[in-house]
């Protein structure tokens, strides 16, 4: 029998992509293996990440060696992730709605082409560059005239007052990774809109509806399972977003935002920040505990794209 | 256009024969298109402060010293960081460009099976998996257990996982635009699998697929989370070698020099900020105009 080389080779090249993402699962977990060990579960729940007295004598707990005192919870990663991407969903979906019917159904496609040119460059902007917008023209904004501003005028409602802060903070980062996401929704939405058989929006315009109306009462509902897989998939890239978050979160350390304007850190962020300080510790625990972090947000990124993609598989995109 | 001839005549007809539209619709409606125009007028603000804000600040830094100076601990010039973010983005592209057009081949041409469905699943998966967390792994897989310390090899495998899924599912959607009746007519005069893929389909799709290419170089070059802990930073040129030297780049130098007190640094960090948006815009614009001309010339399947 005549062996097909071309398939063969094609298979064998195609696989690297599944193994890739298997070895990065499998190397994590390996690597962390004794952190995992040492700190259960409540690693996820606890609120106290403390490398140890680096200068004293390691000891060892539950068969492992660590500083003396060192303790691994992040709690507040996990909060500051989870409420940074859901605030910034909540800002950037309804603005990326908009612009997306504004692209395809509200100026005519003569124009259409070259202002959705503006969606698609911002989606192209590296990611360190909106954590140097946000450092160097947001941060200062926010925190010496909106803040202020806005905790006064809501001071009635809780989390939008209280101390305004310095503009690093939960609110700034939840800003930008808007900015960064709305394109992301706004792209996939338009092509959506435009894919959307005419019959539909005919049989509405038929009963009288203005185009407006049409979108809302018939389009939206039909794309909404698109729409929630879109959504899923830019929240997936909100929480795993390193650099801008990094330069405009703050970095708070053990600490729960109490408003809106607190500081915070996410869990990529942390990765990025605190690696050279975990290598001052001669156990290596506090490197692999940060392992630990990066394992626990490829699993939760994970868990939210294949959400997303079983819903957009369901919805016929692409 | 039959939407817009229905709603033309509807409207016509509304307005002659006074069909009512009680004020709550209109002023909802009004309310309405005021958001919309909103929300992309925001976009657009956004993409001008951004674009506007890294010039503004980069303006008085662009001098040819730029080019020809390297950097030192609080200035300098960016030769090295440049030099270094060409040498791993083109590394990565060579790496990655193969591999992932092979897979988008197998994608699109074998694709339709449990493994295919489940590979483009794997792939669209491996797409969300946030930077920092390629750049952890190969920090603990090629720079500690492989020994190769911050090096340019570490930088330029982590930065090709990160590309592969891109450049498979634009090569699969570029060669799936490709109709049936192409591929039987190779067949039909007697070309086995291989020619048929490399003679007729690939050059049909080449410049989707260089579109595509594009794309992932311009996002090798925006990536710095990958790079931080592969890659590591250095102040000098390269020098040739792939591990154990660790290399400068781009997207390193904003992130670092912004947060020194001199304002030496800061305008270096705007000036790379600068260098690096625009060689992104450009070479998403190149991909994007490669793709009009070449479907202008071609033709393209439809």
């Amino acid at each position: 029998m005549k062996i097909p080389v071309f398939r063969v080779g094609l298979i064998a090249t195609a696989s690297f992509l599944p193994l890739s993402l298997i070895a990065l699962i499998v190397f994590l977990a390996i690597y962390s293996w004794p952190a995992i060990h040492f700190n259960q579960f409540h690693f996820l729940w606890t609120n106290d990440w403390n490398l140890g007295n680096l200068y004293g004598n390691p000891v060892t707990v539950h068969g492992v060696q660590i500083m003396p005192g060192a303790k691994y919870g992040i709690w507040f990663l996990v909060v500051g992730t989870i409420v940074s991407s859901a605030l910034a969903m909540v800002m950037a979906m309804p603005v990326a709605i908009g612009a997306a019917y504004f692209l395809s159904e509200g100026v005519r496609k003569s124009w259409a082409g070259p202002l959705s040119l503006f969606v698609d460059l911002l989606a192209a902007i590296p990611s360190v560059v909106y954590g140097l917008w946000g450092y160097a023209l947001l941060v200062p904004l926010f925190g010496q005239t909106i803040f202020p501003f806005l905790a006064n005028t809501f001071s009635f409602i809780p989390f939008l007052n209280g101390d305004p802060g310095s503009g690093y903070g939960l609110l700034t980062s939840a800003f930008v990774l808007a900015v960064m996401i709305i394109p992301l929704i706004s792209a996939t939405l338009r092509e959506s809109i435009r894919m959307t058989e005419p019959e539909l929006k005919e049989a509405g315009l038929s009963l009288g509806l203005n185009r407006l109306e049409v979108f809302w009462h018939i389009t939206l509902p039909k794309l909404k399972t698109v729409l929630i897989g879109v959504g899923i998939l830019a929240l997936g890239r909100a929480l795993g977003e390193t650099m801008a978050v990094l330069m405009v979160s703050g970095n708070a350390l053990n600490y729960l935002p109490n408003n809106i304007y607190a500081p915070i850190s996410t869990m990529a962020a942390f990765i990025a920040s605190q690696l050279d300080s975990a290598l001052q510790d001669p156990t290596n625990m506090a490197v692999e505990a940060l392992s630990e972090i990066a394992l626990v947000l490829l699993l939760i990124t994970v868990a939210v794209n294949i959400a997303a993609r079983l819903l957009l598989w369901m919805a016929r995109v692409r | 256009m039959a939407v817009r001839a229905i709603e033309r005549s509807v409207s016509v007809r509304a307005s002659t024969k006074g069909f009512k539209v009680s004020l709550s619709r209109r002023v909802m409606t009004a309310f309405a298109w005021m958001f919309v125009l909103f929300s992309f007028l925001f976009v657009a603000a956004m993409f001008i402060s951004i674009i506007g804000d890294v010039l503004i600040h980069a303006w008085p830094a662009l001098t040819p010293k730029l080019l020809t100076d390297i950097t030192n601990g609080i200035g300098g010039g960016l030769k090295n960081a440049i030099e270094g973010t060409m040498v791993m983005s083109v590394g990565a592209l060579l790496l990655a460009a193969p591999i992932g057009i092979a897979s988008g081949i197998y994608l699109s041409e074998h694709g339709h099976g449990g493994a295919g469905k489940m590979l483009r699943f794997l792939s669209d998966v491996l797409v969300g998996i946030p930077s920092i967390v390629l750049g952890y792994v190969g920090y603990i897989t090629m720079v500690i257990y492989l020994g190769w310390q911050f090096s340019v090899a570490a930088g330029i495998i982590t930065l090709t996982v990160m590309l592969l899924p891109y450049i498979a599912r634009s090569t699969e959607l570029a060669m799936a635009n490709i109709p049936l009746a192409v591929r039987e007519a190779g067949y039909g005069l007697g070309a086995g699998e291989g020619r048929v893929v490399l003679r007729i389909l690939l050059p049909g799709a080449a410049p989707a697929i260089m579109t595509g290419l594009f794309y992932a170089v311009a996002l090798s070059m925006g990536e710095t989370a990958p790079l931080l802990y592969t890659a590591g930073w250095s102040n000098y040129m390269w020098n040739g070698h792939f591990t154990k030297e660790p290399i400068g780049y781009l997207t390193y130098v904003i992130w670092t020099f912004i947060n020194e007190p001199f304002a030496e640094s800061h305008m270096l960090a705007f000036a790379a900020a600068f260098l690096i948006t625009a060689g992104v815009l450009i070479l998403i614009l190149i991909g994007r105009w490669l793709l009009v001309r070449g479907q202008r010339r071609m033709g393209a399947y439809r």
